[in-house]
């Protein structure tokens, strides 16, 4: 098993260094070279040199990209152009904002998944399993953005029950666990796990279904085991496919959550990001998009070995 | 499956069935049937046909202005007379910009899709078909798109490379190839090994004729459907970007944009401002229904 996790590890060092090079174009994208986002286009030539020279950016591309990646190795992302702040010191504050969401939005989606899936496989009646196939369209159809400003209507502006924005009560910048910052994640949760709920409840359904007409449920029923007891033999088969594709979903949450933080003016990573855009503070987007994919990368491969745990018989090579 | 929308969840694994080539006709005209006797997927299409040729002849509908603003009708709301839609922010009539935002974004969710079918689709069947040390650089190269999640990789590029129609087709275009790709590949290499392309391959036929004949008859199917379920999120996920500024830019009329500008009237006019989004909504619906009633008929397990 150690053996296992410790291969794909590896298997994923050439990954992480493709990874690297593209975050690293991010900045060689923008228009113009990079400096110019900083400084005013009527700035001396002299004083353009010298920032080009503290920033590295006069030495040939191969050159500052290997400087670039010994500097962030060390886990230095560089500095915000914007507030002066180091970048990951920015990032990781916004990234436990955005996990907190992320963790309940999975939660929800997943649960709800499992049990409209699961209801849509064992109905006899095909008005059970329509409703949740219409569920599991609708989540995967809806522009989740829209979702949201559609909730922020009904719950904040007409009834006036929940608070349309922000992560607290006004001044809090951080999560903590009372009634007014969980009123205030209610909203961007909900928004934030129609399409995990879509996508899941279509799997569970479809793989719990698989399993069902498989013959050790006949088997289990000619044996007269209860119902609930088969139950859990069908999910134990069937949670494999489920959960990777859950953990998927939960790494797309996490990296998608831009439009959803935006709506709800919620400060995490993407509320981060889109802010860091539309200053052209390229340290900040490059160390968002750099600790975001390292962590998706990592999530996927947990997801890996605990698929293989759960499921002995799919130790991949 | 749809497509991890802002979640594309790739990697269902997608199987073939070896159809013989001569019986082609014959399987086209079947699948012909069986979407006539589709009842969701007609009306589907019925649905985005309309949006289509409604958008594209827009100019010639006699509809207001979509661009002239009037300081004095803002916000009307839902059937104000000589505007049945209302108006928006700036007093501009929301019904001729539904109808005009239709065309950019039906234009920016449909393009980057095929040209991440063309692109994908040919890199993937290449892989799959030469094998070796072609396919591992091929696919080790997608694999490290797929170490981000899809709608950060799209908003990351977009921002990079700054806000217009232009970038965000190139960013939505490289985010949907890896996933096209590994699906052409995926199936491509199913084919290959089926005794029919030995055959071929022992008759003489040459690689060019292989692939035309037997491998193409074989995978596009597969990988058509994959890439129709793929132009929900695509739309979704182009609105998405023109809603963060990073896409279309004002004054033009684009669904995701309005949403946006439209964002200030909530507490005047909430009704008004959830429109455009509708217009996102029962578009990308029909396009999911559609493809599922695609996948359906050409008989494609996914």
């Amino acid at each position: 098993m150690l053996l296992y996790a410790l291969r794909r590890l590896i298997y994923l060092i050439p990954v992480a260094f493709g990874v690297s090079l593209l975050v690293f174009a991010l900045v060689h994208l923008a228009p113009g070279d990079p400096i110019s986002a900083i400084v005013p286009p009527d700035a001396p030539k002299e004083v353009v040199d010298k920032l080009k020279e503290y920033y590295g950016f006069d030495k040939p591309l191969p050159v500052q990209y290997l400087r670039w990646l010994g500097v962030t190795l060390t886990g230095d992302l560089g500095t915000s152009i914007g507030t002066g702040r180091s970048v990951a010191a920015e990032v990781g504050s916004a990234f436990g904002n955005t996990i907190i969401l992320a963790i309940a939005a999975t939660l929800l989606a997943f649960s709800l998944a499992v049990i409209l899936g699961t209801a849509a496989a064992y109905a006899k009646s095909r008005i059970v399993d329509r409703l949740v196939t219409m569920i599991s369209l609708i989540g995967v159809s809806v522009p989740h953005f829209w979702l949201a400003i559609v909730l922020v209507i009904i719950f904040a502006v007409e009834l006036g029950v929940l608070p349309p924005m922000g992560i607290g009560p006004e001044n809090s910048t951080g999560w903590q666990f009372d009634r007014a910052h969980l009123a205030h994640m209610v909203l961007p949760t909900i928004a934030l796990s129609v399409i995990p709920l879509g996508v899941v409840t279509r799997t569970v359904r479809s793989t719990v279904k698989e399993t069902l007409s498989m013959e050790f449920v006949t088997a289990l029923q000619a044996k007269g085991m209860r119902d609930s007891r088969i139950l859990f033999h069908v999910l134990k088969n069937a949670a494999p496919t489920c959960l990777a594709v859950m953990g998927l979903q939960a790494g797309n949450l996490i990296g998608g959550s831009i439009l959803i933080e935006t709506v709800f003016a919620w400060p995490g990573t993407g509320f981060l990001l889109n802010s860091a855009i539309f200053r052209r503070d390229l340290p900040i987007l490059q160390g968002t998009t750099l600790v975001l994919a390292g962590f998706f990368m990592l999530l996927n491969l947990t997801v890996d070995i605990i698929q293989t745990m759960v499921d002995p018989r799919i130790k991949r090579g | 499956m749809a497509l991890q929308s802002p979640s594309l969840d790739v990697g269902g694994a997608i199987l073939v069935k070896p159809t013989p080539t001569s019986a082609g006709r014959g399987y086209w005209q079947s699948v012909g049937r069986r979407l006539r006797r589709d009842p969701v997927t007609l009306i589907c299409a019925a649905i985005l046909i309309l949006l289509v040729v409604a958008s594209m002849a827009a100019p010639y509908l006699n509809l207001a202005d979509p661009y002239k603003t009037s300081m004095l009708r803002r916000l009307y709301p839902l059937g104000s007379p000589n505007h049945w839609l209302g108006t928006d922010e700036l007093g501009r009539d929301m019904f001729a910009r539904l109808i005009y935002g239709g065309r950019l974004s039906l234009f920016m969710g449909v393009t980057p899709v095929v040209c991440a079918l063309l692109i994908g689709g040919s890199l993937g069947i290449l892989a799959g078909f030469v094998g070796g040390k072609t396919n591992m650089a091929i696919m080790r190269v997608m694999d490290v798109f797929y170490a981000f999640p899809s709608v950060l990789l799209a908003i990351s590029l977009s921002g990079a490379m700054g806000a217009g129609t232009e970038n965000t087709l190139l960013s939505l275009t490289l985010v949907f190839i890896p996933p096209i790709c590994r699906v052409s590949e995926s199936v491509t290499t199913q084919v290959r090994g089926f005794d029919f392309v030995d055959a071929a391959k022992a008759s003489g036929a040459s690689a060019f004729t292989i692939v035309r004949v037997h491998v193409l008859g074989n995978v596009l199917g597969p990988i058509l459907v994959y890439a129709t379920s793929l132009i929900s999120v695509a739309i979704i996920l182009a609105a998405g970007l023109s809603f963060l500024g990073l896409g279309v830019k004002p004054p033009e009329p684009e669904w995701g944009l309005m949403l946006n500008t439209l964002r200030q009237a909530i507490y005047v006019n909430p009704v008004l401002a959830a429109l455009p989004g509708v217009m996102i909504f029962i578009t990308s619906i029909c396009f999911n229904l559609m493809s599922d009633g695609l996948r359906a008929a050409m008989d494609v397990k996914a």
